[in-house]
């Protein structure tokens, strides 16, 4: 298990590398002038020749992504041009409000999705398997802009329940923290339950098929016990790996709802650098998320040793 | 739980009660929503419209614009011009200081024009080009020495090339000024949480102190025009600006919150590719000035506004709106004329003319492609839309990889910034590529001459013959539209679109 551990810890290395010479790469094939791009609305050829400089545009693409990396290991990822803010403040400020937003959206997702999944299967043919499914359906047709306008008309708008958009930090008011993210989070996480939902419910009717199910049945234990203990463990596999991929998905930020609720996070600051060329926040943060989302994989894995003892070699 | 005494109990609420009465009054805050989140709060360094709203209340400037666009006093209280319009004379107010207590002074202005002139990556070199040098005549007179006159200085100084920096706080942050912004605007910077909020509160020795009543500003930046309108509906802002023109006359009819509509300085046009490549001359729009007459006058300029803009714009032919000082009244907004426009292509032997019209993604230009595609069509134009991302289509335009480009321009307060750099022989936002010695001459002049009469009739020569050529067809001014918390009074409609903070009151009491 030791070895197990060293060993993906040890791939995590230079799986990072090849990405930052991907996205660092990537970013050469957007159309446009950087430099003219950050300028301004004036274009002074003074300035544009400034910015060139400043990023290194007129050097080789190994030399500039050199100059990168030796900045990253001295610490320092970068400066956005557009703001005048070093990348790593940028990053540090975003990253606790991205993974706050996911880990809401997640618990919602699970919540909601595990339990409709199994409901789902258990009393397959129901009204309750019917309206999983329409829910599941729902959640995954919506647009999330859609959906979080609608939510932000009706809760903050017309009830004045729910603030309309905006972040508070939890240190600054909890409860305001959490009154902001309710809505963004559940926008995000009800797409993600409903996808869920739909797997738990697949992976359960097949194991709830299964003999050691009707082994456990036949020796007379309760209907909780073979769905919850029994048949839930083996399903849960599956689920993992999507809840796992899911998560990923939301810490490189969602970037219509954080656009739509006004929160501070990741996706918005990813969109705004690519569309204005701002290098080295695209490449700052895609690191950041590639670490993220590869930590993210690794403990998925560990969770299935723990969820099934076969596994275990 | 224990009680209180019930002795206690009036006295308590009556303290309570008090506190929170007096916290109420001791901190009024004015909400306001951004349409983007502003870049560097550096004068210098700045170069987003967004940003120019937060330094309306942070930094002071030499000079301020009013309603009219006439230049008004502020950090300089009086000027004068030398005779042959080579230096630039201005009094300063006594008695300013900036947010950390340093003097406003002579020295003050010659180090902040210095250093919009110098810094790297400075935005306002173009603006102060002409000053070659500052004098400090005295602690209260400073002189600005031009190498050539040129009379929009004056009013580059209404704006961020205006706008004064403490020399002390300047050097002592470098080039990290930005994260935090030292002036002598009302209010001071207390913080900024980038795309998240900005927050400055009421510098207490601002010269013009007994016209600033709010506490604190906190600026919002929310980029979705619906969702900034549903804060200011909950009640958690309580001014947004740039309303979707959509939304205007539902907010007027009912009548919750009060309304602004300016019309702009800038103009919403149709550049075209006349020089800047080869394009101009394979394709007959760039090619022959009859084609780029009748693609004008099959344009229902009233038609766009409705459809484009909701109404919420004027008609325009020039790069200043018609109400302007400097509008060209010898040349008239054209009326549509298909007729005519089809005789003119039948004239040029290109009844069915085709090209490719060049547009941002934004949603109004886009729409404006539409419109314009369906209009022209009537006079035998096969209009091809091209959709792109904003500066990818700005590359485009750059490289002359274009026949025709929607493109607008946010405008400045002297006629000469919506002119020069778009007319003049290659000026780096001449996208169309339109050169013309005897246009550069009367240009040039227009910048030379101070007299406001003198300089109409230039404006007049240069009208006659760019709208003859047409490199760039302007089609409307956009207006400014604002909604906002009726308690709050006081408000400006100054057509810069930035909203003043001085004389802006808050409710009762506030």
């Amino acid at each position: 298990m030791f070895d197990y551990l060293v060993k993906r810890i040890a791939q995590l290395l230079p799986t990072l590398v090849l990405v930052s010479m991907l996205i660092f790469g990537l970013q050469q094939l957007l159309p446009g002038d950087p430099a003219k791009i950050l300028a301004g609305e004036e274009q002074d050829p003074a300035v544009v020749e400034y910015l060139r400089k400043k990023m290194h545009l007129d050097e080789p693409l190994p030399v500039r992504y050199a100059y990168w990396v030796g900045g990253v290991l001295r610490g320092d990822l970068g400066e956005s041009i557009r703001n005048q803010q070093p990348v790593l403040d940028l990053v540090v400020q975003k990253l606790p409000v991205t993974l706050q937003l996911a880990a809401m959206a997640m618990a919602i997702a699970l919540v909601i999705g595990i339990p409709a999944g199994i409901v789902s299967a258990v009393a397959r043919g129901s009204i309750w398997d019917w309206t999983a499914n329409l829910f599941a359906l729902w959640g995954i047709s919506t647009p999330n802009f859609w959906l979080g306008i609608l939510l932000i008309l009706l809760f903050a708008v017309n009830l004045g329940w729910l603030p309309a958009s905006g972040y508070v930090s939890p240190f600054e008011d909890l409860w305001g923290n959490l009154q902001a993210m309710l809505m963004p989070a559940f926008v995000l996480g009800n797409a993600i339950a409903a996808v869920l939902m739909r797997h738990t419910r697949s992976a359960m009717l097949q194991v709830l098929s299964a003999d050691y199910v009707r082994t456990a049945r036949a020796k007379g234990l309760d209907e909780k016990t073979v769905v919850l203990k029994h048949a839930l463990r083996n399903a849960l596999t599956p689920v993992i790996t999507l809840g796992a991929l899911e998560l990923g998905t939301l810490l490189s930020g969602a970037v219509l709802t954080e656009q739509v609720f006004t929160i501070p996070g990741f996706g918005k600051l990813i969109v705004d650098a690519v569309f204005n060329r701002d290098y080295a926040v695209v490449q700052g943060v895609v690191m950041v998320t590639a670490t993220a989302y590869m930590v993210l994989n690794l403990l998925a894995d560990l969770a299935y040793f723990a969820v099934n003892p076969r596994l275990r070699h | 739980m224990p009680c209180l005494p019930r002795s206690l109990l009036r006295p308590l609420a009556i303290l309570v009660l008090g506190a929170a009465a007096f916290a109420a009054q001791a901190q009024s805050t004015l909400r306001i929503g951004l349409a983007e989140d502003p870049d560097a709060l550096d004068p210098s360094l700045a170069r987003t419209f967004v940003g120019r709203v937060v330094f309306a209340a942070l930094c002071d400037k030499l000079f301020d614009i009013d309603e009219k666009l006439n230049v008004v006093p502020q950090l300089a209280t009086g000027y004068e011009w030398s005779g042959d319009g080579k230096a630039l004379t201005l009094k300063l107010r006594q008695g300013v200081t900036f947010h950390d207590g340093e003097k406003f002074d002579a020295a003050a202005v010659k180090f902040n024009i210095e250093r919009h002139k110098t810094i790297p990556g400075s935005n306002r070199r173009g603006e102060l080009a002409p000053v070659s040098s500052v004098n400090v005549v005295d602690p209260g007179t400073v002189r600005l020495n031009l190498s050539a006159p040129f009379a929009p200085l004056l009013a580059a100084l209404t704006d961020r090339a205006g706008m004064m920096v403490s020399p002390k706080a300047a050097q002592a942050a470098g080039d990290k000024f930005a994260a935090h912004p030292v002036c002598s605007g009302p209010y001071k910077f207390v913080e900024r949480v980038p795309q998240d909020r900005m927050v400055l509160e009421r510098y207490a020795n601002y010269w013009n102190k007994a016209a600033v009543h709010i506490d604190r500003i906190t600026y919002v930046p929310i980029p979705d025009a619906t969702v900034r309108l549903a804060n200011l509906r909950s009640g958690q802002l309580d001014f947004i600006e740039r309303v979707a023109p959509s939304d205007m006359e539902k907010i007027v009819k009912e009548k919750k919150f009060k309304t602004a509509s300016i019309t702009e300085i800038g103009y919403q046009g149709i550049t075209i590719n006349v020089g800047k490549s080869d394009k101009a001359k394979n394709n007959p729009l760039g090619r022959d000035r009859r084609v780029r007459e009748a693609f004008e006058l099959a344009l229902d300029r009233q038609g766009l506004v409705q459809v484009v803009m909701d109404n919420e714009a004027i008609v325009g032919n020039q790069w200043v709106p018609p109400s302007n000082t400097f509008y060209a009244k010898n040349m008239p907004v054209p009326k549509r004329d298909v007729n005519r426009a089809k005789a003119l292509l039948k004239e040029a032997g290109v009844p069915n003319p085709s090209f490719t019209l060049l547009t941002p993604t934004t949603s109004d230009a886009q729409r404006i492609a539409l419109v314009v595609q369906a209009m022209t069509r009537e006079a035998g134009f096969d209009v091809k839309i091209q959709a792109a991302e904003f500066a990818t289509s700005l590359n485009m335009a750059d490289k002359g990889d274009f026949e025709a480009y929607v493109l607008a321009w946010s405008g400045r307060p002297d006629p000469d910034g919506n002119l020069y750099s778009f007319d003049a022989c290659n000026q780096p936002l001449n996208y169309a590529g339109y050169c013309d010695a005897e246009t550069d001459k009367l240009i040039k002049a227009s910048r030379e001459v101070r007299d406001v009469n003198e300089r109409k009739k230039l404006f007049e020569q240069i009208a006659a013959r760019v709208l003859k050529e047409r490199p760039i067809v302007y089609v409307y001014h956009r207006k400014w539209l604002w909604a906002y918390n009726p308690k709050l009074t006081g408000v400006r409609n100054i057509p810069d679109g930035l909203l003043r903070v001085q004389g802006l009151k808050m409710g009762n009491g506030a």
